[in-house]
């Protein structure tokens, strides 16, 4: 019975560690292919039937007439990772002040601040993208980094703040309360005493903030045209007919790397403590 | 002493203000006005594109489209993720791997997986069929029939996101207290009674957040749409995000694009906050 029992665990799991990495290896196996593995059908071992191929790779940086991607990666490395910085600073602000202090005007009181900041989340794209369009338009930020930038902090901040309130609420008063017997500012116990114990919570926020960030495709999308493209918008520009699938998979697995690795180094905080306050 | 609160919440709140209510407020105003291609100027048209919207079969196809499938995925993706973390909780061997492996679907882009997921399902050289094909079986055509369309993109969705739910509930099962558990063993109850009698009531209110987190950005699909079906074949796949993206910054309609918008919106809002009323009555029995 118990022997039973592990069994079935063991085959769900793996089962389900099959369908997770299916997509991967079916790229990675493509990667290494050429004209004739591809249209040979759909062969796992490419090994086995063709010699493998790096022309694929060599493709990512302009070799084998492919397109070059390392400025779109460059690109998104600068617009994900300034806007999660910026997110990060003023979320975490909004967030200590909005867990420590009482904040009214009229019949709005803390919790509905907060959920100000994270209902901009039910917003889909598309409702923001026209009037973002238009409004870099007016500031002279269209098709800028800068004005990307903007926009994902915008996007961005919400899962901040939604984070590290969480995050906040979990950390005990009499910390602050300390500080502040010994004669701290506000300010001055949040940088000293608050922040050095924050570092879990902020590497949540701040893995959120990098995925979030990272995997946006729409404002990209539509708010660049030109060498200020992302890299998910000049990878999906290679979606067409033309385009052979060992170059497109390359491109695929080389811009979605930097994450997976991320994840495996931080996995600690994400599946432990972290999120378990944020989500009563 | 608390004079300086203020200086905490300002610097977001005004991002945010700025980068959203403006907007906002903008997109209602282009809501009442003829805007397009051929009229680039703001005028008022009362509530003329709402009264076309009313008619529009198409728009309410895709609203219909969208919630069957973010309803569908999320569920799905509940139970799966609620399985998963199940599964990764006791005294698993190499427990730590599965976690972040299971993880990985979420980090990853969902515009470039959908890259690779059309190529998975490529009809004559996707491995799908070759693996049927293999098997003695007819290939499928898993993107141009519209039911199987529709289920293939709803099938990336759940790919992609049920490491979400999986996160959010191992948390939850994570930080549980151990109490309960040790009563329920001394009564002789089993794993079954044990989890819908303990486990399944106190993950109540990580539940209802997880699904209602899940269900706003569900409702957002459009980048699997757009990248491996473009909403084909015909209209089987598109859903109302992707076809306001179609009217406004494809055929240029700004005003009616508008109005399609703040109508889903408004009938987002009002459906979220229903679900989580009737989440809440039905599954938190005890609490306040």
């Amino acid at each position: 019975m118990k022997t039973l029992y592990l069994a079935i665990k063991y085959l769900a799991i793996l089962l389900w560690s099959c369908f997770v990495l299916f997509p991967f290896l079916w790229a990675v196996t493509t990667s290494f292919k050429t004209a004739n593995g591809v249209t040979g059908g759909a062969t796992w071992i490419p090994w086995l039937q063709y010699k493998p191929s790096l022309q694929g790779w060599q493709s990512l940086f302009g070799g084998s007439g492919g397109t070059d991607i390392s400025g779109p990666y460059l690109n998104s490395i600068i617009v994900t990772g300034s806007a999660s910085l910026i997110s990060i600073v003023m979320g975490t602000l909004a967030a200590y002040g909005l867990s420590r202090f009482t904040f009214r005007a009229g019949f709005i009181r803390n919790a509905d601040i907060t959920f100000f900041f994270i209902s901009q989340r039910i917003m889909p794209p598309i409702v923001l993208a026209i009037p973002f369009f238009l409004l870099l338009d007016q500031l002279g930020l269209l098709d800028t980094l800068a004005g990307l930038i903007l926009v994902y902090i915008a996007l961005l901040l919400p899962i901040a703040v939604w984070v590290m309130v969480d995050f906040f609420n979990n950390v005990p008063r009499q910390l602050d309360e300390m500080a502040w017997l010994d004669g701290c500012t506000p300010l001055t116990t949040f940088y000293r005493v608050i922040l050095p114990n924050s570092v879990p919570g902020l590497i949540v926020a701040g893995m959120f903030c990098l995925i979030f960030g990272w995997n946006d495709f729409f404002f990209a999308f539509t708010l660049t045209f030109t060498d200020t493209q992302l890299l998910p918008v000049a990878i999906v520009a290679l979606n067409s007919s033309v385009t052979p699938w060992w170059s497109l998979s390359a491109s695929a697995l080389i811009s979605v790397a930097p994450l997976i690795l991320l994840a495996f180094v931080v996995e600690r905080f994400l599946s432990r403590g972290g999120l378990a306050g944020a989500v009563r | 002493m608390y004079r300086q609160k203020h200086l905490f919440l300002l610097p977001g709140l005004l991002v945010l203000v700025a980068i959203i209510i403006f907007p906002l407020l903008f997109t209602i105003r282009v809501s009442f006005s003829s805007w397009d291609v051929f009229q680039p100027e703001l005028d008022w048209i009362a509530g003329g594109n709402y009264g076309r919207l009313l008619e529009d079969a198409r728009y309410w196809g895709a609203l219909g489209r969208l919630m069957i499938m973010a309803v569908g995925t999320v569920l799905i993706q509940y139970i799966l993720g609620f399985a998963l973390a199940l599964l990764v909780l006791g005294d698993l061997r190499a427990r730590r791997f599965f976690r972040v492996l299971f993880l990985v679907p979420m980090m990853t882009t969902p515009v470039i997986m959908s890259v690779i997921w059309r190529t998975v399902f490529h009809e004559s050289i996707g491995p799908l069929n070759g693996m049927l094909q293999a098997l003695g079986l007819q290939g499928v055509p898993w993107l141009s029939e519209p039911a199987l369309a529709f289920a293939s993109v709803m099938m990336v969705e759940i790919w992609q996101w049920t490491p979400f739910m999986f996160l959010l509930l191992l948390a939850g099962l994570v930080s549980l207290p151990r109490e309960p558990y040790l009563a329920a063993r001394i009564d002789g109850a089993g794993p079954i009674r044990t989890f819908f009698a303990v486990t399944f009531p106190a993950m109540a209110g990580i539940s209802i957040a997880a699904i209602l987190i899940r269900l706003i950005e569900a409702s957002k699909i459009m980048e699997s749409v757009y990248v491996m079906t473009s909403g084909g074949p015909g209209t089987a796949t598109e859903t109302s995000t992707y076809y306001i993206y179609i009217r406004g910054l494809r055929d240029f309609q700004l005003g009616y694009a508008s109005a399609l918008s703040v109508t889903y919106l408004v009938i987002m809002i009002i459906s979220l906050t229903i679900i989580a009323k009737v989440l809440v009555r039905l599954f938190v029995k005890d609490r306040t």
